[in-house]
């Protein structure tokens, strides 16, 4: 896994962000400085409209900073054409959602090897990693179900299967238990505490829970776009 | 092909939507291959047409008849080395559905005016020495199960009554375009039942000659030697009677082909819409898709990949049901089309445009798709 010499995996440097709504700008983070180590479980707090989303976004990869830069496992992501940073995503980052976000004509066991089916592994290849993901969180025996078959709880531990079948550097979280009942928040967050402590997972998760926040190793609080000390 | 069962699943996602979709895309297919057959038929019959072949009728309508003693001085034109003749008997066998060319011919010479119907010599014997006999085209003993000795019953419509003629043999056709579903019989048999008035006239008369080369200068003499009569004459080569027979309803090939492409294209409106539909709707998908690491380039060819299936699938069935169709029920249009084959040719222009169909219907949905803006797309769901 490719980090900074000192260790980090992801680092910002002076990042703002501006969505225009007619062309009015509407600035949304501005000037963060942010550093995540390698094997850390960093959970991002804040209200409404404050930019978690928006952050986590940059930092997977899949949204571009207005200004500053995000190097996240070693790579610039300023610098990678659309491309290279889709393959750059399917690589090391796994993400997960408030709403699972499962494709529902495919069956648990599908929904976890799609990222596989963009590497050169052979079908009995990612057979075994699709499989080895869905034990780890504790569905081998729901392969063949598809989303609508299975609980709330069910489905967020496939997308978490989702997540980690490539072996990413980081996990990133919006809101992962933010649609469930206490119970089964209570579950993924362990098993988000298992990826991490046995895996070596770096997650950053973004929460609106205190008691989802105290799981993880620091906590980061953003406010109208700043990150507070 | 590992991604074929996302495609086939994204398919699968509306079956009732996918089924029409690929029911209406059949549907304009074999419509096109039905039109484009009537077209290539009307062609085989200009190919199956000969050279040296000169078709004379009456000057002013095909509806009007020679006097059969026009043969003799026929025959006395300069580079005529043969001359046969008959009617048009236009009847139909039980139910008037039953539709398909007849012809009373004059026997003597039908054969060696028209080589390419090929028959047994024991057959064409018996034929000749039986008045009341006819010969069949093999399509046609194929299609109604006759066989020789079967007595079929034709009721007249140009010559009313009913008419029954015992089968003497069955002909098959020199080339593949050869008509093989008509039927012909006696001259002498119905001339002999007509009443005075009607008697001894002929439909058309047919005229060998030494050489194409000289088809013109034949014509021209033919109807030059009968421009003052009361019937003056029309003489053409057969390729040209036939195109001419042709264009009597209009100008037919522009005519399918403007409808055919008219159906097409609608079709192909209608299927460019619901793709658009389908993938509307899977704008989250598409960027959850994108968010894992699914290039621009993979969306695109997975968006459109359905559509590229659709309409394969629509094609297949549709060309493939005009082909099975035609050729299980031996349609012949009531012997207006003897030679309505659906080609290899047109199943593969149906196929072909069924692919067209598929990238022009596809190309909109997928390029909104690849181009859909991951973060945009997952915060209007948030």
């Amino acid at each position: 896994m490719a980090t900074t010499p000192n260790g980090n995996l992801v680092e910002l440097k002076n990042v703002t962000k501006t969505y225009y709504r007619d062309k009015n700008p509407v600035p949304v983070l501005q000037g963060i400085d942010l550093t995540i180590r390698e094997g850390e479980f960093v959970a991002l707090m804040g209200p409404s409209g404050s930019g978690k989303s928006t952050l986590l976004n940059l930092i997977g990869g899949i949204d571009t900073p207005t200004q500053g830069e995000v190097r996240v496992a070693g790579e610039s992501l300023g610098s990678l054409k659309p491309g290279k940073l889709a393959a750059w995503r399917s690589r090391h980052i796994g993400f997960i959602f408030q709403l699972y976000n499962l494709i529902p004509v495919l069956t648990a066991y599908q929904n976890v090897e799609l990222p596989l089916l963009l590497t050169r592994l052979s079908a009995a290849d990612r057979k075994k990693r699709v499989l080895f993901a869905l034990d780890l969180v504790g569905l081998e025996g729901r392969a063949k179900h598809f989303p609508r078959q299975l609980s709330g709880g069910e489905e967020q531990r496939v997308a978490i299967a989702r997540a980690i079948v490539a072996d990413p550097a980081l996990l990133v979280a919006d809101e992962p238990t933010g649609d469930l009942d206490a119970k089964n928040a209570a579950d993924i967050l362990l098993l988000l505490q298992r990826l991490n402590a046995e895996l070596k997972k770096t997650i950053l998760m973004v929460t609106h829970d205190p008691h989802a926040a105290e799981k993880a190793q620091k906590t980061l609080h953003l406010d109208k776009g700043v990150l507070q000390p | 092909m590992k991604y074929l069962r996302l495609i086939v699943a994204n398919l699968l996602r509306s079956k009732r939507r996918t089924f029409l979709t690929i029911f209406s895309i059949a549907v304009a297919l074999f419509l096109f291959c039905t039109l484009r057959t009537v077209i290539t038929s009307f062609e085989a019959s200009l190919r199956a047409s000969e050279a040296t072949r000169l078709v004379v009728r009456h000057g002013a309508s095909l509806v009007f008849p020679l006097p059969l003693s026009y043969r003799e001085r026929l025959a006395q034109v300069p580079g005529v080395t043969g001359v046969s003749y008959g009617n048009w008997f236009g009847g139909f066998y039980q139910d008037p559905k039953n539709q398909f060319a007849q012809f009373a011919m004059d026997v003597p010479t039908m054969f060696d005016l028209f080589p390419e119907t090929v028959m047994p010599a024991d057959q064409v014997r018996a034929f000749q020495t039986e008045r009341t006999s006819c010969v069949i085209g093999r399509q046609l003993a194929k299609k109604y199960g006759w066989k020789i000795g079967d007595t079929v019953p034709i009721i007249g419509t140009i010559y009313p009554g009913e008419w029954r003629f015992t089968v003497r043999g069955i002909y098959a056709g020199k080339t593949r375009d050869t008509d093989e579903n008509t039927l012909f019989f006696h001259w002498d048999y119905l001339n002999e039942s007509l009443p005075e008035g009607r008697k001894n006239y002929v439909g058309i008369y047919w005229l060998r000659i030494a050489s194409p080369s000289m088809a013109a200068s034949v014509s021209q003499r033919v109807d030059a030697m009968f421009e003052n009569s009361s019937q003056p004459t029309k003489t053409e080569t057969e390729k040209a009677f036939q195109a001419g027979f042709i264009s009597m309803i209009g100008n037919v090939q522009l005519l399918l082909s403007i409808l055919g492409s008219a159906i097409v294209f609608a079709i192909m409106l209608v299927t460019v819409n619901t793709m658009m539909m389908a993938a509307r709707e899977r704008t989250t998908e598409i960027a959850v898709l994108k968010t894992l690491g699914f290039s621009d380039g993979l969306i695109l060819r997975l968006v459109g990949g359905e559509a590229l299936l659709v309409s394969l699938l629509g094609g297949i069935l549709g060309c493939g049901l005009a082909a099975l169709i035609f050729h299980q029920t031996d349609f012949t249009g009531g012997g207006f089309f003897p030679n309505f084959r659906v080609l290899p040719a047109t199943i593969l222009t149906g196929l072909g445009l069924a692919i067209l169909m598929g990238l022009l219907s596809g190309i909109a949905p997928a390029l909104t798709a690849a181009r859909l803006r991951i973060a945009n797309a997952l915060r209007k769901v948030a």
